[in-house]
This record gives C-alpha cells, sequence and structure tokens, in this order.
C-alpha cells in the first residue's frame, strides 16, 4: 500500500504545495483513452476486419483517416490543457458545514482559446470551464468544509476531453492556499449570557440598538434587520444601519462560564453562535478563551479577530 | 482518478440536430441497396424524431422501442432468411441507428450515434469505391466527425465545428497516407464469403442462348482495361477469348466439363504480344487474354480450350499479365475423340441441318473440302438479305432454322449458334466462342477501355492440318462491327448505350478524361493489393518489403508525424504587441551598456535611470519613452508613428566605452 503510493507520487509528481504560478507543463499531463475511445478503437478494429473480409480498398483508407484521427484527437486533447498557467486566489472564510470556494486564476498564454476544461478537488463538484484565448479567467472550486481550522484545497484536477471525448488529459496542481473554517454556529443556542457580562455593561435594555448614528457598507455578516433598505429602494447600494452611544450594551463570551459538560467543539459552536448574534444586535463584545482573551470592542475586525480564535482553537 | 463516475450528460438541443442531420446524411446512400420497407421504416423514425425535437415532446417508452428492435430484426430476418453476411449486416445497422435515435437522451448515446454512423460509411463502399463516392464519404466524415465535436463541448456554433473538425481530419491525413501505403496488406476474405457478397456483377456468363449477349451490349460499363507495351495490335485482331462452348441443346450453347491444358506450346510461330489487363470484377473464374493466350499470369491456368482461368472467382478489380500470340492457330493434333464430341447436335432445325447437308454434298465429302463448306455459309450470310440489328425478333422452338430461313435479324450470338450448327451438321468440329472483340483506345491514358457493349460471340471451325481456325460469321454481314465497332454497325435509331453513339464526340471527350482519371484511381486506391503494395514499396527503395519491414517503418513514420503535432501541440504562440517588440529592441541595445529594462520598470523610470548614468542620452531617450508611451497607452496608433519610434530606437548612438 505505502509502495502504491509512493509510485503514485512519483508518477504524478506530487510533492506538496507548490508556489505560484503554476504551470501545467507537458510531464505533468496525462492523457488516456476514455470508455468512449476504446468504443473507438474496437468499432475500428471491426471495421478492418471487414475491409480485409471484402477486400475494401477505401474502406482501408477510411479506416485509417479515422485512426489517424483518433491519434489527432489525443493531442489536441493534451494541447487543450498543457501549459496552463495556475495561480491561486482568494478563498473566503466559511463556517463548518458550509461549502468552501477556492479560488484560481488560469491563465491561457495561447492565441487560441481552451475549451471545456473541468477543474475539482478531491471531494469536491467538479467546475467546468472555457479559457478565452490570450487571457485569465477565474474559477472558484467548492469543496465541502467539514472541520474548523484552516483548510487546505489538496490536490486539484484539471481534466478535459475536448474535442472529441476520445480522450481525457489530466493534471493535478496543488496550490499553496488555505481557507479558514470557523466552528459551525450552535442551531438552537441559550439566550445570549448578557446577564453574566458583569457590571461593566450597566443597562441591558438594548438600547445601543436603538440609537442610530450612520450608515456604512454592509459586510456579509451583517443582520438583515439593520440594512438601510430604504437606501436600497432609492438606488442606493446596500447599507448598514450603525448604532453607537454610551448606552451600547457590552457581552463578555467567556468559554469558563459555559456549563462544564460541555465539550471543546460543542462549547466552540455555542461561542460563534452567541458572537454572531452579539455583532448582529451591534453588541460591543469581548472573547475569553483558555490561553487566549480578547478585550471588549466592536465593528467587523473585532468580529474577524473573534471568528479566528474560535477557528484556530487549541491548534 | 479521484473523479467520481457521474452519469453521461443530457443532450443539448444542437447537439440533437447534430446527430440528426448525421443519421439523414448516412442514410441516404442506403436508399438506393436497403430494403425498401426498411428504408421507410428508417425515414419514419427519423421524422418521429425530428417531431420530438421540435415539439419538445418525450421520447417513446422503453417497451415500445424494445418491440420496435425485434420486430424490425424479424422483418430483416424475414426479407434475408439470415443474419449473417452482407445485406441483413447493413440492413441490421440501419435499423439500430434509426432507432437509437429514438432513444437518444445522453451524450452516450450521441456517441454511440456517432459510431453507427461510421461503420455505416464503411458499408457504402460494398456497393461502390468510385472518386465519387469517396468525394461524399469524406464530406460526410466531416459533419460526423463535427457532431462529435459538439457533443465535448455544447457552446460551440456551427462553423467552429466544422471547422476543427475539417482541421483535425487533414491533420489525421498524413497518417492515413502512411498506414495505407505501408499497412501490411492481407488479400481477403478471412472467413467463407456470404454467397450474396457479389450479387449484382454484370459480365458474360459460360452459356450462350439468343438474347444474351445482344443484352450484355446495351451496357456502357467497362468490363476490363489493358495496357499494350508498345503498339495496341489492328482492331480485327482484339479478338478477348472469353468461355468455349461446345454443347448445344438446340436453344443454348454450354461450356461443359473445364480441362488444365497440360503444355502449352513455347515455341509457336507469330509475334508475342505483352500487355496487362485490369479486369473488373465479374465473379466468374475466367480471365480474358487476346487470342491465343501463351503464357498465362500466377494463380491461373490455360483450359483445354485455350481459355484463361483465374483458381478463384474474380471479386475484386484484378490486374493480371498476359502474353499472347495473335497468329497462332492451335492443336493440328487435337485426338479424334475431342473432335468427335465438337459434332454432336440435337435432332432439331432440320432445315439447317438440311442445307448443311447439300453443301456438303456440293462440295465434296472430302476433308479438303470443309474450307470451300465454310464459304459456302459466309456467302450465304453475305449474299441472302442478313440483317445485323441489336433488337432481332424472338425466335422459337427450331430457333435457327427461323433465324435462316424466316427472320434473317440477328445479333453476333445469332449468327456465331447458327454457324456452328450448320459446320456441326456438314461434318465439321466447330464451337462457339465468347468474349469481346475491339475496344476503344483512351487518348489520355493510352489504355485500351472494352466495355460490355463490345461482348461479341463467333465460331472456331477444325481444318486438318491447321487446327482450330477462327470463323467470324458476324464479320461476313456486318464487317464494321469489326473495323469500327459495334456503333457504326448497327442501323441507326437502334438503342445503343448512350455514350457509344458516334454523334457525341464531345461528351465522349468529357468521358474518356473522367475515364481516365478513375482508371489512375483504380489502379492506385482501388487495386492497392498486397502485389502491388511490394511493387510500390520496393519502388520507393524499400529492399525486402515484408510484414515485419512494413511495420517498422510504419511505426517510425507515425512516430514522427506524432512527434511534428506534440511540437505543434506545444507551441505557445504569444503575440506580442508590436509597439512592444519595438521598444524591447532599445533594452536589447542599451543592454550593450550593461543598462537592460528591469522586468518591473516601466518606461519612464527606465529612461530616468538610464539617464542618470549616461546624461548624454537624456535628451533622444526621453523622446523615445514619449513616443512610446503615447503609442502603447494613448491615444496614437497605426504603422508611421511605430516606424517612428523604430528609427529613433535605431538612431540611438551609444559610445560603449567613454
Amino acid at each position: 500500500m505505502l509502495a502504491v503510493a509512493s509510485f503514485k507520487r512519483w508518477l504524478f509528481r506530487l510533492y506538496g504545495p507548490e508556489a505560484a504560478p503554476i504551470i501545467l507543463t507537458q510531464r505533468r499531463v496525462y492523457v488516456l483513452p476514455t470508455g468512449a475511445g476504446l468504443t473507438y478503437a474496437a468499432a475500428l478494429g471491426l471495421m478492418l476486419i471487414g475491409a480485409i473480409n471484402y477486400n475494401l480498398s477505401l474502406g482501408y483508407a477510411l479506416i485509417f483517416l479515422l485512426a489517424g484521427l483518433g491519434l489527432v484527437a489525443l493531442l489536441h486533447t493534451f494541447r487543450n490543457l498543457v501549459q496552463i498557467e495556475i495561480s491561486p486566489g482568494r478563498a473566503e472564510p466559511v463556517f463548518a458545514g458550509d461549502m468552501a470556494h477556492f479560488g484560481l486564476q488560469l491563465l491561457n498564454r495561447r492565441k487560441q482559446g481552451r475549451f471545456a476544461v473541468s477543474l475539482n478537488l478531491a471531494g469536491g463538484k467538479a467546475v467546468s470551464t472555457d479559457l478565452a484565448a490570450d487571457a485569465a479567467t477565474a474559477v472558484n472550486l467548492p469543496l465541502p468544509a467539514a472541520r474548523r481550522g484552516w483548510l487546505r484545497p489538496g490536490r486539484a484536477t484539471l481534466q478535459t476531453r475536448y474535442p472529441l471525448c476520445l480522450v481525457r488529459a489530466w493534471g493535478y496542481v496543488e496550490p499553496d492556499m488555505r481557507c479558514l473554517v470557523y466552528p459551525r454556529p450552535e442551531a438552537s443556542p441559550p439566550p445570549l449570557p448578557l446577564s453574566a457580562s458583569g457590571e461593566a455593561g450597566g443597562a441591558r435594555s438594548g438600547k445601543g440598538t436603538e440609537d442610530f448614528s450612520g450608515l456604512r457598507t454592509h459586510q456579509p455578516a451583517d443582520s438583515p434587520r439593520h440594512v438601510a433598505w430604504k437606501a436600497v429602494a432609492r438606488g442606493q447600494p446596500l447599507l448598514t444601519k450603525q448604532f453607537t452611544g454610551a448606552s451600547t450594551a457590552q457581552v463578555w463570551l467567556d468559554w469558563n462560564d459555559l456549563p462544564p459538560d460541555l465539550d471543546i467543539e460543542a462549547r466552540l459552536s455555542r461561542l460563534t453562535r452567541w458572537l454572531l448574534d452579539a455583532h448582529a444586535q451591534g453588541l460591543s463584545y469581548g472573547l475569553c478563551l483558555p490561553g487566549k482573551t480578547i478585550p471588549l470592542d466592536q465593528g467587523t475586525r473585532q468580529f474577524q479577530d473573534c471568528l479566528e480564535a474560535l477557528a484556530l482553537h487549541g491548534s | 482518478m479521484a473523479a467520481k463516475r457521474s452519469a453521461s450528460p443530457v443532450l443539448a438541443r444542437a447537439q440533437e440536430l447534430w446527430l440528426l442531420a448525421c443519421a439523414v446524411l448516412t442514410l441516404v446512400p442506403d436508399v438506393e441497396h436497403a430494403p425498401a420497407w426498411l428504408i421507410a421504416a428508417a425515414a419514419v423514425a427519423l421524422a418521429w424524431r425530428a417531431a420530438i425535437w421540435w415539439r419538445r415532446t418525450e421520447l417513446p417508452p422503453r417497451w415500445l422501442l424494445s418491440f420496435l428492435v425485434a420486430a424490425g430484426s424479424v422483418g430483416v430476418f424475414l426479407t434475408y432468411r439470415q443474419f449473417f453476411g452482407k445485406d441483413p449486416g447493413i440492413a441490421l445497422l440501419i435499423l439500430f441507428l434509426a432507432l437509437k435515435l429514438l432513444e437518444m437522451r445522453r451524450v452516450r448515446d450521441g456517441l454511440a450515434v456517432i459510431f453507427l454512423c461510421y461503420f455505416l460509411l464503411l458499408t457504402h463502399f460494398l456497393n461502390e469505391q468510385g472518386l465519387d463516392v469517396a468525394g461524399l464519404t469524406l464530406a460526410a466524415l466531416i459533419v460526423i466527425t463535427a457532431a462529435l465535436a459538439s457533443l465535448a463541448h455544447a457552446g460551440q456554433s456551427v462553423a467552429a465545428c466544422l471547422r476543427l473538425s475539417a482541421t483535425m481530419l487533414a491533420q489525421a491525413a498524413p497518417f492515413m497516407l502512411v498506414l495505407f501505403l505501408l499497412f501490411p496488406r492481407v488479400q481477403g476474405p478471412l472467413w467463407g464469403m456470404p454467397a450474396d457478397a457479389y450479387s449484382g456483377m454484370s459480365g458474360l456468363s459460360d452459356t450462350m442462348s439468343p438474347g444474351s449477349i445482344s443484352n450484355l451490349s446495351l451496357s456502357g460499363e467497362i468490363a476490363f482495361r489493358a495496357r499494350f507495351e508498345g503498339e495496341i495490335p489492328p482492331k480485327q485482331l482484339l479478338y478477348w477469348r472469353g468461355p468455349v462452348l461446345r454443347q448445344f441443346d438446340g436453344r443454348t450453347w454450354r461450356a461443359g466439363a473445364q480441362q488444365e491444358k497440360v503444355s502449352l506450346p513455347d515455341t509457336a510461330p507469330g509475334e508475342t504480344v505483352r500487355y496487362a489487363v485490369t479486369l473488373e470484377p465479374h465473379n466468374k473464374h475466367w480471365l480474358f487474354a487476346l487470342e491465343m493466350p501463351a503464357v498465362p499470369p500466377p494463380g491461373a491456368i490455360v483450359s483445354r480450350e485455350y481459355q484463361v482461368l483465374s483458381k478463384t472467382p474474380v471479386r475484386s478489380r484484378l490486374r493480371y499479365e498476359m502474353q499472347s500470340r495473335p497468329g497462332f492457330v492451335p492443336d493440328a493434333d487435337e485426338s479424334d475423340a475431342t473432335l468427335r464430341t465438337h459434332l454432336n447436335l440435337p435432332a432439331n432445325n432440320p432445315r439447317t441441318r438440311a442445307l448443311a447437308e447439300q453443301w456438303r454434298r456440293e462440295t465434296g465429302q472430302a476433308a479438303g473440302q470443309n474450307e470451300a463448306v465454310i464459304r459456302r455459309m459466309l456467302d450465304h450470310f453475305r449474299q441472302e438479305s442478313f440483317f445485323y440489328t441489336l433488337t432481332p425478333p424472338l425466335l422459337g422452338e427450331n430457333g435457327i432454322d427461323q433465324f435462316l430461313f424466316e427472320t434473317r435479324r440477328g445479333f453476333c450470338e445469332h449468327y456465331a449458334s447458327a454457324f456452328v450448327f450448320a459446320m456441326r451438321a456438314a461434318g465439321i468440329p466447330a464451337r462457339v466462342v465468347t468474349g469481346y472483340q475491339g475496344g476503344e483506345r483512351n487518348p489520355v491514358d493510352g489504355y485500351l477501355i472494352v466495355r460490355q457493349s463490345d461482348a461479341h460471340a463467333w465460331a472456331e471451325a477444325w481444318l486438318e492440318g491447321r487446327g482450330w481456325v477462327r470463323v467470324d460469321p458476324t464479320a461476313a454481314v456486318a464487317p464494321n462491327r469489326i473495323e469500327a465497332g459495334l456503333a457504326s454497325a448497327v442501323p441507326a435509331g437502334e438503342p445503343l448505350p448512350f455514350l457509344v453513339r458516334a454523334d457525341l464526340s464531345w461528351l465522349r471527350q468529357i468521358r474518356f478524361r473522367w475515364e481516365a482519371v478513375t482508371n489512375t484511381w483504380n489502379q492506385w486506391v482501388l487495386g492497392y493489393d498486397p502485389q502491388r503494395q511490394r511493387e510500390v514499396l520496393s519502388r520507393l527503395g524499400m529492399r525486402e518489403p515484408d510484414w515485419k519491414a512494413m511495420t517498422a517503418v510504419m511505426a517510425a513514420l507515425c512516430g514522427f508525424l506524432l512527434l511534428g503535432l506534440t511540437a505543434w501541440a506545444l507551441h505557445k504562440r504569444v503575440r506580442l504587441d508590436p509597439t512592444l517588440r519595438t521598444w524591447n529592441r532599445l533594452s536589447r541595445k542599451l543592454a550593450r551598456l550593461g543598462l537592460a529594462r528591469k522586468d518591473w520598470e516601466g518606461p519612464a523610470d527606465y529612461v530616468q535611470r538610464v539617464a542618470l548614468a549616461r546624461p548624454e542620452l537624456a535628451q533622444p531617450l526621453s523622446a523615445i519613452a514619449a513616443l512610446y508611451i503615447d503609442l502603447r497607452y494613448g491615444k496614437l496608433g497605426g504603422k508611421k508613428p511605430r516606424q517612428k519610434l523604430r528609427g529613433l530606437i535605431a538612431d540611438l548612438k551609444i559610445a560603449s566605452e567613454r
């Protein structure tokens, strides 16, 4: 088993993440006939027997032309894939259980386009794309994010059957990129532990969400309840209403205050949910994990810092 | 490898249309040959599928299709009484293609349709392999391959698919050429041929009854072509010997059993004519040779009647080399037993018999008077009012009597038959010889073309001390037939083959040209058999063209072609902007001073850096940079400013050492 794995690694030149740009050189593109290609070859064999039996000289010519077509298809399929340049793009953080998307830039330096190139990550769905002539094309490769932490895309497979479906050419690349996966927010958690936030918060009337102070550009994590829908109706971009002022409520999201019977992941899951709620309500919040404490603050930056701390806890 | 095996994608509408077009294109040539019910059924299936496409309705259910397959197969079996063989095989393929269209949902089904189409293209060659068929097949091939290309990528335009297909086939053509020349040819058949393989070939038969040759004469088809070393002999010597008929039952002449000639005389008088014949297939054993054959080709024998016989029936176009001695009269020493069999007659045609016996009595019984009897017969044909015609009246029970004494209108088989009958009745051993007489020289390539319309029958009579002498009674009635051909011999207004007629000379010119092209095609493409292959390869310089050497050379050449294609596949054509190319000249020039442009440097920064190092260049460089920036990033464009930029760079004087 180990021998097979190391043979595969040698054959397909799998040496771990590579520096960008990764050029799919001819030594990294493999070609084999598809099932249809094998059927095609078998049909040609049958036809050849018929041509021999009936002395069809023109039949020989037809069969040889079709055999040549098969070889030409091999080269065309190879050509459709070779020398693509791949550079890693962005991979937006996601929550565990969601679909992570790894962005890749495919650069085609040729004067002709490339067609029906399909890409997939091990365990992810395939994405098919055409590459325009002398241009870069962006693709997003989906991969289910099962666990929190850093998710590496691993090996990406590029493959194509263009132009005749008879041959499959493929190559492997391992772009050096990763995607941050936040813990999965608990589905039905207890309410935010505002009462447990200590004396610093004072009033917990939630006035902080009432005092309108201004607008800022919308962030994906913002609650839809805070979107300035009236502004949208006037044709303005998505904006989020901001609420500030001394009356802003404060909350401490503390690992140690959670019930002792919860395990690590369940704790992280609940804290994530609370964090989302607190951010959506525009509260000022702090996070307290074993070995890491983030002081009270609010805003996008604080939100991301806390999520990252939760995602990478213990790693 | 990790890719999951997923279901084949569903066909797009454009792809379905491509596949329908392929099926129509492939099935059209079958209309002529396949059974009518099958063609009708296929047409209905195609129309049904087109309606489904148009109205976007559901495909028929699977049970219905299974039923149709079963019913169609039964129909094929009832038509041919078997499933194996050429015609039932083609019929089944047509059936499968038509019904596959009706269950065509996914790309995988589309691929099956394409492969069926390719296969059916091959079967068209069973009927015909002419240049026109080759052209049509190539056109169909381009369309089918374009459809295959559309299956791999749904969004392509029709023009893009066709262009891709034509390009790929053009790239495949060199492989075809190499494989065609070098693939070790095997002489078929590999297994026993089904009986129907060669139905529909026309030509002489080994029997002759009134009307059999005149029917054949209405066909302008080519029987064979001959190429002579040296001059073509004069027309009256061009008797191409075919089946020799000895037995007569009152109506039909038959060949009887064939025996091989024990030995051919090798020192016969007269000159030898050498020539090569390319014989069209006729599914019979005999080969045609000028009288009298001297040396048979390999794989053939000469019978006791001097007929050249191939060991296997001629089922594909055959080329053979022959030698003949036109002046040779054979078998002066024929045995009495053999001669007696050439006197047998049935007991009918009493009037002819009486006439012959009367001539015999008048000339005398001596064997030396045989020639006089023959002359009496020919004079009879000449002096009485006999007519040479392609449309003789039908004859009854005593056909020869009727012909000689009543109708007096006949074609060559009537004259030959009556002559031999009369000679036998007069006690002279005689037999009928069928074959072709004459032929037409194609001025374009010098081949002598012999058509079915040149079919002829003549007679041989055995004369003491001379042997079997050729007597052509037709020549007595219509000497033009022998000297100038059929067209000038039959009365005007008779239904001659269209292009044999004398009044269409310009059409004949075109026909000669076309036939010369066809002949080249036949000789070099269709006639490329194992023997031809060895010939060609040794002429190309292969010393021992056996299958090992051929395979090795073939593999090497294919390897070279693949290498060439690989180079093409890897060739990166990065188009540099012409302005950028000109700009790069500056960097190359300044590189001599160690001041090449760095990759990240823009024009302004670069020029500034160079100007710092070489202040004397500052002035011209800033002009160059300004022009370049305008050209590449500004509104300025065109050839003239680019040339100006090139001129400025060229004029830049740099002294490598100050």
